[in-house]
């Protein structure tokens, strides 16, 4: 399945779409400036230097993504190409004065297919809560349906075959500064009251059905 | 008043463990938090005294009390004959139990500098070591970028390979302990390169951590380790 997606990422360091200090006090800037400006902007720049005179070479981050996946058993540009995905992805999934319960569609989806938006929550929490070691939590979309999943260091849901709709770090990079003495739950927990861009994850959802029903 | 007192460790007195045997039953084993053998701050400037107690006091202690935890249900999984619920407690067990096995080797692995932190391994370690890899020199460098390379979180660990009577590098990814790469692995240095282990001091530069950790290396402990295993 030829996942689309709405990040062309393209080895670009793209800038959130806020300014470094407008998810505070939920998100700091000193975090923003670490996470954005070195973890993020390091994945770039290394992969840029591994695919040069490579096979890869041109190729776009979705393309280096899906083959170098390789059923787990990770090719070389993997790490680097999925974490500089991962990462404007995450950006976007958040923004100023977001989090909460969305409404309309969205709400009626999740109601659907978790019977109510405390179902989603406390499933989301669970799955960020519980990644062992670094890797992400996702809100995605297959078989006409909405799921969460969790995932390990860089893996993301395209490669396995579902459409990525929201975001949550849980490498201890993204909430390290920020919330103290390893308290991870808090973290969830903010970046799910006060973060979430609904917004961001209608739009990807309306891309995700159509380029399923474009391939169907 | 020590800092380290200050701060103290609230060791587990085996309270249930005691209030089991007086009812007759069988009480399964519970872990407590081991104390560090020197103060937090006493790693400095290598490892910063706020990363220790933090390392220390949350995220070991996490480790050993949700394996206890895990160990419980576990307890009562079997007592019930739920094979299901057995096979699901794997992963909390393996990613807690490895946690606490494995910090418990690193606070043996650091010493401060005054208690002969850093100083190079003498005696039959040193020798192997020189045999093996070169030199001191070669062994840092091969663990130090070994580390540095590692995605994710993990260990990377100097072990001896008991069967084949030779010092191996390897890393093992999240909590897993050496033994998991080999059963006749014996780990002899372990350095966690999780990012709670330097983030608030290095920040994203593991590399620098790395560089550093080495002055806090307490050869002595792994050199005994060797010893032993080599009789």
């Amino acid at each position: 399945m030829a996942a689309s997606s709405a990040v062309t990422a393209d080895y670009v360091l793209k800038p959130p779409p806020y300014s470094l200090d407008a998810l505070e006090p939920h998100m700091s800037r000193q975090t923003l400036e670490f996470h954005w400006g070195k973890h993020h902007r390091a994945y770039v720049d290394n992969l840029k230097k591994q695919v040069l005179g490579s096979e890869l070479e041109g190729k776009t981050l979705d393309h280096i993504i899906l083959n170098t996946y390789n059923n787990g058993d990770l090719l070389h540009a993997f790490n680097n190409a999925a974490q500089a995905w991962n990462h404007e992805f995450f950006w976007e999934s958040m923004k100023p004065g977001g989090g909460g319960k969305p409404s309309g569609e969205l709400l009626a989806l999740l109601e659907r297919d978790f019977t109510s938006y405390e179902k989603f929550y406390d499933e989301f929490n669970a799955a960020a809560a519980t990644q062992f070691g670094a890797g992400w939590a996702w809100l995605a979309y297959a078989d006409n349906k909405l799921k969460v999943m969790k995932t390990p260091n860089a893996v993301n849901p395209l490669v396995l075959g579902s459409f990525p709709l929201l975001t949550i770090d849980v490498w201890e990079h993204a909430y390290y500064l920020d919330f103290q003495q390893n308290r991870r739950p808090d973290y969830i927990k903010t970046f799910m009251n006060n973060l979430v861009s609904w917004e961001a994850v209608s739009s990807r959802l309306h891309a995700a059905k159509a380029a399923s029903s474009s391939s169907a | 008043m020590a800092i380290r007192s200050l701060a103290s460790r609230r060791t587990l007195t085996g309270l249930k463990e005691t209030s089991s045997r007086l009812l007759g039953l069988r009480s399964i084993q519970t872990f407590t938090l081991p104390d560090l053998p020197y103060d937090y701050s006493a790693l400095e400037p290598a490892i910063s005294g706020e990363i220790m107690q933090i390392h220390h006091q949350k995220h070991h202690q996490a480790y050993v009390t949700n394996y206890n935890n895990a160990l419980e249900q576990l307890d009562q999984a079997v007592n019930k004959g739920d094979a299901s619920a057995v096979v699901k407690l794997q992963s909390a067990i393996k990613f807690n139990g490895g946690g606490h096995v494995n910090h418990s080797i690193f606070w043996k692995n650091l010493a401060p500098v005054k208690e002969g932190g850093g100083e190079p391994p003498k005696g039959s370690l040193g020798g192997a070591i020189d045999t093996h890899f070169g030199s001191l020199e070669g062994l840092v460098k091969k663990m130090s970028a070994e580390g540095a390379a590692l995605q994710g979180s993990g260990w990377v660990w100097l072990g001896l390979d008991k069967e084949l009577k030779k010092l191996v590098v390897d890393t093992t990814a999240n909590q897993d302990p050496l033994v998991t790469k080999g059963g006749s692995l014996v780990p002899l240095v372990g350095i966690d390169v999780w990012e709670h282990a330097y983030y608030l001091q290095y920040k994203n530069v593991r590399p620098e951590y790395l560089k550093n950790v080495w002055k806090v290396i307490n050869w002595k402990y792994a050199s005994e380790v060797y010893e032993k295993e080599c009789k």
